[in-house]
């Protein structure tokens, strides 16, 4: 029972990490109709800044204090994600409106290897490591319940809660705020909006900084995590899964389609993997996904397809 | 002047319907055909066959499977590298384990277990569409990924994962030079290119088109989105899955699965982007393009780096190779959305009216 849970823990906790790339696929296809296929890239990219940045920075200033540089890193990093943002819509967005949503897929794969090539050339493709001061040490908890207690990442509690912060953040930034009205609108339905006087660009731009930033954060943790190389573009892939389940359009969604696929990505490498050799955790996720997607095919919070001819 | 069809009166609707209805691109096309059986194989040293040739003819059919999935049908596929694996795996397995199989029987064994195995991924694009579907068939890549990576019954229970095949023989003919493959390549490519061609003109292809410019207008009009759908995906699997096989058998004759891993998917989709979708000529130009630049950037970027006196290292060409091709794509999509081969059919038509231009 103790490593049932344990095993389910990790799954909620890798789940988070899935939910916050998968943000970052949802905010930008919620407001643009785009499904950002770059995410992964961006992820890469943002991450690869941050590391670069906070081992340049006592160089550049003479900051010497490492949270204080760490700090700086992280402003400039999301300073360089918000003129790729501004960028991608300038030359990319702008000159494919009204095309169709696989145009647009295919424009940011474009952008998806455009970026892992341009990350690699500016920050170099060793493997760099974040050190954002979590602390690694596992602790024990429930020690009275079950022999042994539950192993419990404290790193991994902490990119919980910053996860859940983010999410809790962007939710007021989209109900509360007229940014975040406008964004819905657009949302909803893109000529309306414009003939209103929302500016479309300029909700893009502001789109695209929102899934930089949490392309950041994203970064930023997996990468404290497990360091920062070529490998952390591929967690976008792992991440797909998620939003199929949860709806593309749906912020919730990706919360709680992170968490499912997390444990179930978990207890299927534990409980079924050792039947079939192991190593079933990725087609898994998919597979889940699939299966999922045949009963309701607009994912769980997704909104309800409707066909006009 | 030379490209003009004045003259050439269509008395029957048999010559109405002909593949190429103008005399010039019959002559045309039969002299490159004929170019590519003997022209080539007199003019061009093994290398060129091994690292350009063969595998543009290979990666040009998987193309033509591709395209007419995502380009006819309109159904976005990111696991043709699965289907690929697929025809390479079950080719392999019917070619070691029945006794004097022959080599074609093989390829055509590997091609219809793609078949099966697309129509089984495919079964979703009838109720999913389009991003939904993209992200399904990624499903598919990553189950054929570890399904030949950890059942050893797959590779013979070869201890390393990696499987060859040798003495490939086709009607007593060994398939040994880089001469002999391609030509058995290319002659492949050419049935196939026909019947492609002949497909997607036919009813079962306008079925593929209707549904592809809007699936529920083509519903309403009495075109069955399953049976056309579920045809595309067959059609087209078996072409890359054959593909597949010959990519396997010709081009490595040693593989692992990692040769058939999802940058393959992602690689074929380019082809066709960057050809032209809904092309055939397309897929042939898109394959030739994906092969032949980052050859041209290997040797053109450390030339360029020793003009300005910089020293250009691979990793850095692998990453320029990167920016290169996601650049293009963007460009392709932006600029010319129906391809290079919509580049070669402007240039058709200006070549019809030239020199006068109205």
């Amino acid at each position: 029972m103790g490593f049932f849970l344990e095993t389910l823990l990790g799954g909620l906790m890798a789940g988070m990490l899935y939910s916050l790339v998968a943000l970052g696929f949802v905010l930008i296809f919620k407001a643009s109709g785009v499904f950002n296929f770059a995410q992964g890239a961006m992820v890469l990219f943002a991450a690869l800044a941050m590391a670069r940045f906070a081992e340049w920075i006592p160089g550049w200033t003479g900051i010497a204090n490492p949270v204080a540089a760490t700090v700086l890193a992280f402003v400039l990093a999301g300073a360089v994600m918000f003129v790729l943002a501004w960028l991608v819509e300038f030359l990319v967005l702008r000159h494919l409106v009204n095309q169709e949503g696989a145009t647009l897929l295919m424009a940011t794969l474009g952008i998806a290897y455009f970026l892992e090539g341009l990350g690699q050339t500016l920050f170099g493709s060793d493997i760099y490591s974040i050190d954002i001061g979590m602390p690694k040490d596992p602790i024990f908890v429930l020690d009275s319940v079950f022999q042994g207690g539950i192993l419990v990442n404290k790193e991994d509690l902490i990119a919980a809660a910053i996860a859940a912060g983010l999410v809790a953040l962007l939710t007021l930034f989209f109900q509360k705020t007229a940014t975040g009205r406008a964004l819905r609108a657009v949302a909803d339905d893109h000529q309306a909006a414009q003939s209103v006087g929302i500016p479309l660009a300029r909700i893009w731009v502001i789109v695209w900084c929102v899934a930089g930033v949490v392309a950041l954060v994203a970064g930023m943790i997996w990468g404290s995590k497990l360091g920062v190389q070529f490998s952390l573009a591929t967690v976008a892939l792992r991440a797909l899964p998620v939003i199929i389940l949860g709806g593309l359009t749906s912020v919730p969604g990706a919360i709680i389609g992170g968490l499912i696929i997390g444990v179930g990505e978990k207890l299927s490498e534990v409980y079924i993997g050792p039947l079939v050799g192991g190593g079933i955790e990725i087609w898994f996720a998919y597979m889940l996904a699939l299966v999922f997607l045949l009963f309701r095919p607009q994912g769980l919070f997704g909104e309800k397809i409707i066909d006009r001819v | 002047m030379f490209y003009r069809e004045n003259g050439q009166f269509k008395t029957t609707y048999a010559a109405d319907q002909q593949i190429f209805p103008i005399t010039q691109d019959r002559w045309a096309v039969l002299a490159i055909v004929a170019f590519a059986f003997i022209g080539v194989p007199l003019l061009v040293d093994e290398y060129m066959f091994r690292a350009i040739l063969i595998p543009f003819v290979i990666l040009a059919l998987a193309a033509l499977g591709v395209n007419i999935l995502v380009g006819y049908c309109g159904q976005i596929s990111l696991g043709s590298g699965a289907f690929m694996a697929v025809g390479a795996y079950a080719a392999y397995n019917t070619f070691i384990r029945i006794e004097g199989m022959p080599l074609i029987l093989a390829l055509l064994s590997g091609g219809l277990f793609a078949t099966l195995v697309g129509m089984l991924f495919g079964i979703p694009s009838l109720r999913v569409k389009g991003l939904y579907l993209a992200v399904a068939t990624l499903a598919a890549q990553f189950f054929c990924d570890w399904a030949f990576l950890r059942i050893s019954w797959f590779t013979n229970n070869t201890s390393s994962g990696s499987v060859s095949v040798s003495n490939l023989q086709v009607f007593g003919w060994n398939i040994e030079t880089p001469l002999h493959k391609y030509l058995f390549c290319l002659a492949i490519l050419v049935l196939f290119g026909l019947l492609a061609k002949n497909l997607v003109r036919g009813a079962i292809g306008r079925e593929w088109m209707a549904i592809r410019d809007m699936d529920v207008a083509a519903a309403v009009i009495g075109i069955r989105p399953m049976y056309a759908k579920l045809s595309a995906f067959a059609v087209s699997s078996f072409i890359v899955g054959v593909a597949g096989a010959l990519w396997a058998f010709v081009h490595l004759g040693s593989w692992e699965p990692a040769a058939f891993s999802v940058d393959r998917s992602f690689q074929l989709l380019f082809m066709v982007i960057i050809g032209g979708m809904g092309s055939i000529m397309g897929s042939f130009f898109g394959a030739a393009f994906i092969v032949v630049l980052p050859i041209f950037l290997n040797q053109f970027l450390p030339l360029l780096g020793d003009m300005v006196g910089v020293e250009i290292s691979t990793a850095a060409i692998s990453h320029a190779e990167l920016m290169v091709f996601g650049a293009l794509i963007v460009w392709f999509l932006i600029v010319e959305p129906h391809g290079l081969a919509r580049l070669w059919s402007v240039g058709k038509q200006k070549l019809r009216l030239w020199p006068f231009p109205h």
